[in-house]
């Protein structure tokens, strides 16, 4: 009898252990990345830029030419790489703190000029890699490790929503938040990652994709309570959907 | 190709176009925007990319992008604007990446003014950003020197991996004088096998990163870039010296600062008095030697910065207390006068006769 292979390990990721804690989706999120840079059959085409956050390593991960940026600038690397490698995908893969944060004028800026790079946006509502404390995105209400009696918007401000606020830029080009607290949604992020980088093979311009995703560890909840804590907290708060999808300059 | 007139911030961009840098990423600060201006019309010319940034942080970091790419690349800024490069410049020397990054240079602390000034000497020989590490730098006295020295940062930043600091500071930037380019050649961008292009049929992937977790590994990665240092050290001093064999004194200044002292010093000569010079050029790695000959001959040093004295810290060093040395400088955009140079060096040697 000839067994017949059925699934198989993307070749998008590297043989690499993840260091992720368990029930983290980053995990997940780095395989639908890996998974379509193979199926599109770029992988060799590529070159990622890793950001600052738990993600700092996924330069070990990506089986492709990456390059580690410093915490919030990967935006600006991504522009470096790409004006002058311009036929070449380029992606960043960063979290809220490094995007939201110290890296909001380089992601607004990269967007306002319409860079043709894509941005994976790992938003999990907190600082991961430092042990939990309060990001921008981080709910009103919700405790972290700065924000030990809960976010008080009279305090600390009220969350960014980087989706919509980018996608009233004319330079993006495509803008969409998914989920990854269940199976359905998670089909639909890959689909979303895939849409993003078809954008950039089109030369459209800025694409993202806002990644809703868990922080089991810093939350202080259990993996399926923390999927839980994504549908029923940040979802409302971070509405999924297509913020932006411009039909490319010379079809508009 | 006969002389032009030429200010001395767009021999810069001129000189970068001549070695070869066909990508520029910057932000305007005077007195250094001319060179922005320059690149932003010249690099289009020769098949180039200039792009503005939104923040000097955003350009270095823009820089380090395309340095991975392996192609020659710069950015320039002028002293606050060097300030926030400083992240960026450590980042390239973590990840060993080749780039030039100019700082010509204004009055400080702060946003101090627009004037010409030295002191951001410690700041670009002293590492400035985290972490141990130096960059070369080199610090032109003359718009002709810049077209050399240009040429040369790239090479340095090319065969040893590393940014290094073209040190310009207002006057030089903003004066005119006539130079002289050789022929613009066209080069083949060098080929560097660790860059991160995709990987396209070449096998493994390339990283590009400053970060190593583990503590023994990163002290290994530290005592490689130590090992680096010292062999620029052997290697790329740059300095020069106006009769110093028979001197009592010797001043010492570089950049702008050199070239007014110089003036004194021949002041000086006429009136019989034997004072000498040593123009550092390359200020990381300090030329130390021209001081250790000359140090148990000579009854004093002078150094002159347009600065609070902060060059002075490196010729105390060279000299090891063999000979005193002493210091005139003036701050906050100040540009000492020739006469005021003489009149320290007459001082210093206990006056002229008459
Ligand atoms: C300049 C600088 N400031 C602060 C840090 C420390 N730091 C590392 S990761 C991080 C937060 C990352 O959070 P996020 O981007 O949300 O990613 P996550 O860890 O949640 O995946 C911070 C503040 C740093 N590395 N560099
Ligand atoms: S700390 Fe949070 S974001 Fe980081 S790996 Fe663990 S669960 Fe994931």
């Amino acid at each position: 009898m000839t067994m017949k292979t059925v699934f198989e390990k993307t070749t998008g990721l590297t043989d690499n252990q993840t260091h992720y804690c368990p029930g983290c989706t980053h995990g997940i999120i780095h395989r639908m990345v890996g998974e379509v840079l193979e199926e599109m059959g770029i992988l060799e085409d590529t070159v990622g830029v890793a950001s600052v956050g738990c993600s700092v390593l996924s330069y070990e991960y990506f089986n492709c030419d990456m390059t580690q940026a410093a915490h919030g600038r990967a935006p600006a690397v991504a522009t470096g790489i790409k004006r002058v490698l311009p036929d070449r995908f380029v992606f960043t893969y960063q979290g809220d703190g490094d995007l939201a944060s110290i890296g909001i004028a380089e992601a607004v800026h990269a967007a306002a000029r319409g860079e043709n790079i894509t941005v994976i946006f790992v938003n999990n509502a907190i600082y991961g890699m430092t042990g939990g404390q309060m990001a921008p995105t981080t709910l009103v209400g919700q405790k972290t490790a700065t924000t030990p009696f809960g976010r008080n918007a009279s305090i600390q401000g009220l969350p960014i929503r980087v989706s919509e606020m980018l996608s009233t830029l004319d330079g993006t080009a495509y803008i969409e938040r998914v989920s990854t607290h269940d199976v359905p949604n998670i089909i639909k992020t890959k689909k979303a990652i895939r849409k993003a980088f078809e954008t950039q093979k089109q030369g459209k311009g800025f694409s993202m994709v806002e990644v809703l995703s868990s922080c089991p560890t810093n939350w202080g909840l259990d993996p399926n309570e923390s999927l839980d804590w994504i549908k029923d907290h940040m979802v409302p708060a971070y509405p999924l959907g297509v913020y932006k999808d411009v039909p490319k300059e010379a079809d508009r | 190709m006969g002389k032009v007139l030429m200010k001395g911030n767009e021999v810069i961009a001129e000189a970068a176009v001549h070695a070869g840098c066909k990508y520029f990423f910057g932000y305007p600060i005077t007195p250094q925007s001319e060179l922005v201006a320059y690149m932003a019309r010249r690099l289009p010319e020769v098949g180039g990319l200039f792009l503005q940034a939104e923040s000097e942080v955003a350009a270095i970091n823009m820089v380090y992008g395309a340095a991975g790419t392996g192609v020659r690349v710069m950015t320039s800024s002028s002293s606050p604007g060097f300030s926030l490069k400083q992240e960026g410049i450590s980042y390239l020397v973590g990840a060993e990446l080749p780039a030039l990054i100019v700082n010509v240079v204004r009055g400080g602390p702060g946003l101090g003014n627009i004037q010409p000034a030295q002191s951001d000497y410690f700041q670009v020989t002293k590492g400035g950003g985290h972490g141990d590490y130096h960059t070369p730098v080199l610090a032109p006295s003359t718009l002709q020197e810049i077209i050399d020295l240009t040429e040369a940062a790239f090479d340095i930043a090319d065969q040893y991996r590393t940014p290094v600091i073209l040190l310009g500071d207002g006057m030089l930037g903003q004066m005119m004088e006539p130079v002289e380019f050789k022929e613009l050649n066209e080069r083949d961008p060098e080929q560097k096998e660790w860059a991160t292009t995709g990987t396209r049929g070449d096998g493994k992937p390339r990283i590009i990163s400053s970060l190593e977790l583990n503590a023994d590994a990163l002290e290994k990665r530290n005592e490689l870039l130590q090992k680096k240092f010292a062999l620029i050290k052997q290697n790329e001093v740059r300095y020069e010296t106006f009769e110093i064999d028979d001197a009592d004194y010797i001043v010492t200044a570089y950049g702008t600062a050199a070239r007014i002292a110089m003036n004194a010093i021949n002041q000086a000569r006429k009136d019989g008095l034997k004072i000498g010079m040593i123009r550092p050029i390359t200020l990381w790695p300090f030329p130390e030697q021209p001081f250790i000959e000359t140090r148990d001959r000579v009854k004093g040093y002078l150094s002159v910065e347009m600065s609070a004295g902060q060059m002075v810290e490196d010729v105390r060093l060279a000299v090891e207390g063999r000979a005193p040395v002493s210091f005139f400088g003036r701050t906050g955009g100040v540009v000492p006068t020739q006469e005021e140079i003489y009149d320290q060096i007459i001082k210093l040697a206990g006056g002229v006769e008459v």
